[in-house]
């Protein structure tokens, strides 16, 4: 893949990433489980899948976007 | 036999001389490594990197306020600040904070305005800069003795008044400045956060133990306020939770303490571990203190006219002694990120103001004393203004906020866009801060059906409007004008190096 493709790739992952931080999906919804509302059970585990896609940004794709660095 | 009030007093008291103490100790220890940092520094390590960012997150703002809009409006608020601060913020790290790194690190900047001064060759944007931060700096102090205030009312259920938690808090404030001097005491953060997230987590389990579990609580909140289990509704409309996420995250990049920090880290490393913990680092913290304001409301908790509802909750529920640690620890930390703010704005106010323009041969001795004279006189302005209590602790943090939002798109296109002018930048800001100002100062104007200075258009938050218009104007007259000879283009771009 070129190194553009990929840029946009990871673009369109932290959009993904920022617009369903909120179940959006879950509007208007109140069932609870163990105590606690369903969307902040997803809100929850969406922020530790976000950290783990993070980490992978910078193992993977750190220095992208910044015009050229040199190591 | 001991009055509950004098537990809660010597609790109080006790732990803040005790943080004092401990905040001074921590400097004599650790000296070197926090005056680089603070006389302009070249290097910063990364625990205290991570931590003073994460401190910002220790204010009024979450401890206090957040509490009282989930009491009020219910859970969704830790959406809006998880979106805010755990992605979109983090993302802002990178594209702001690490371009900045690289940047900064190039050409040896220390301060936002600094950068954008060179990059533009105008002692005069510099300022501009310089001037706004400090400008919005203010009510964001403000907030922290607003927060203390109220705190203190709920915690002593109003024996002891509003003004004098607020008083108490800006002496100690200025006593760490003036004593400590202009150095850091950045770790003492990391402490009193960690002690802090404890804490929240503590009194979570506290309460919910002492209600019957996580279960019978959600059950009351079903019976009494059955609107709060449900996603949205009330005060949280999409546009809400978009406009509010979206403009505090871009005014926490653009804040100075925050923004400086950019600039100082010792290497890279630091900003690429931290970008993957905040999101988890950020729930932790939101997660507990949010859901105790929601709990409070389904207890059919009653918090008396201007106390937080976070205080009167755990008086209810946890032994007198816990809810004064927590109050006492909430404000201590609350007093070292001010302290962070405060001399982050100094230096603002000393080399991008001062220097440039009214003593370019100051000694650094001068200097050092005319900050400390500056912070005293900031804090005791923000607590006068704190008496006459202009709103709730979360809209006074959301105005400035917004405020320092309206900024970060003109920076963002300047960093990475090199046909970016002056002109283009002084329209940018200028415009963006007229019209921000403009909405929250000018009383709403009914004109032919529409109104004029409301507090949204077609149902979007006028601050959303302004970063908009923030980035048409820096472009649009970028476009139209060309480069000053001054400038340099290629700055922001050219000679970067990672390691």
């Amino acid at each position: 893949m070129t190194r553009t493709r990929t840029d946009y790739l990871w673009v369109a992952t932290f959009a993904v990433l920022v617009a369903l931080a909120v179940p959006w999906f879950l509007w208007g919804d109140s069932r609870v489980f163990a105590g606690l509302p369903l969307w902040l059970w997803w809100h929850i585990g969406w922020m530790v899948l976000t950290a783990a896609v993070f980490h992978l940004f910078t193992r993977r794709a750190w220095d992208r976007g910044m015009g050229e660095v040199t190591n | 036999m001991v009055s509950a009030l004098g537990i809660q007093l010597g609790v109080v008291g006790v732990y803040l001389v005790v943080a004092l103490a401990i905040g001074l100790l921590a400097y004599r220890l650790t000296s070197s490594d926090a005056e680089d940092y603070y006389l302009a520094g070249r290097s910063i390590g990364t625990v205290v990197l991570l931590f003073t960012t994460f401190a910002t997150l220790l204010s009024a703002f979450t401890f206090f306020g957040g509490p009282d809009l989930a009491f009020r409006a219910g859970p969704e608020w830790i959406l809006v600040m998880g979106v805010m601060d755990g992605v979109l913020f983090a993302i802002l790290w990178y594209i702001v904070g690490y371009k900045q790194w690289l940047v900064g690190k190039a050409h040896g900047y220390v301060t936002l305005g600094e950068m954008l001064g060179d990059r533009f060759g105008s002692k005069r944007l510099r300022a501009l800069v310089a001037g706004i931060s400090l400008f919005w700096l203010f009510p964001y102090v403000m907030l922290q003795q607003m927060g203390a205030g109220e705190a203190i009312v709920g915690l002593t259920n109003g024996a002891i008044p509003y003004w004098a938690g607020a008083a108490g808090i800006t002496v100690f404030m200025i006593a760490y400045v003036v004593i400590a001097g202009l150095r850091g005491v950045a770790w003492t953060d990391t402490l009193q956060g960690l002690f802090m997230l404890g804490v929240v987590w503590l009194a979570v389990g506290w309460v919910a133990t002492a209600a019957g579990g996580p279960t019978a609580l959600s059950n009351a909140l079903a019976t009494n306020k059955p609107e709060f289990l449900a996603l949205g509704g009330g005060l949280y409309s999409p546009q809400f939770i978009i406009s509010t996420a979206v403009t505090i995250a871009f005014g926490v990049a653009m804040f100075p303490q925050i923004n400086q920090r950019f600039f100082v880290a010792k290497s890279g490393k630091v900003l690429k571990r931290s970008f993957a913990l905040w999101p988890v680092l950020v729930v932790l913290l939101f997660v507990p203190a949010f859901l105790l304001g929601t709990w409070a409301a389904g207890l059919g908790i009653s918090v008396p006219e201007g106390a937080n509802v976070l205080p009167v909750l755990l008086n209810e529920y946890t032994p007198v002694w816990f809810a004064a640690l927590v109050v006492a620890g909430a404000m201590a930390a609350m007093m070292s990120s001010s302290d962070s703010m405060l001399l982050s704005g100094s230096s603002y106010f000393t080399r991008d103001l001062y220097r440039p323009f009214v003593n370019p041969s100051a000694s650094d001795a001068r200097e050092a004393w005319l900050a400390r004279i500056g912070v005293a006189v900031f804090a005791t302005l923000t607590f006068v203004a704190s008496l006459f209590r202009p709103g709730t602790l979360v809209e006074v943090g959301d105005t400035a906020f917004g405020g320092f939002a309206q900024m970060a798109l003109p920076v963002i296109v300047a960093l990475y866009w090199p046909k970016t002018t002056r002109s283009g930048m002084f329209a940018g800001i200028v415009g963006s801060q007229a019209f921000y100002l403009a909405h929250v100062f000018v009383p709403p104007v009914d004109l032919a059906g529409a109104t004029l200075f409301g507090a949204t258009y077609l149902t979007w938050d006028f601050a959303l409007w302004g970063m908009l218009l923030s980035a048409l104007l820096t472009v649009g007259v970028s476009a139209l004008t060309v480069a000053a000879p001054e400038e340099n283009q290629q700055r922001f771009s050219e000679g970067l190096r990672a390691d």
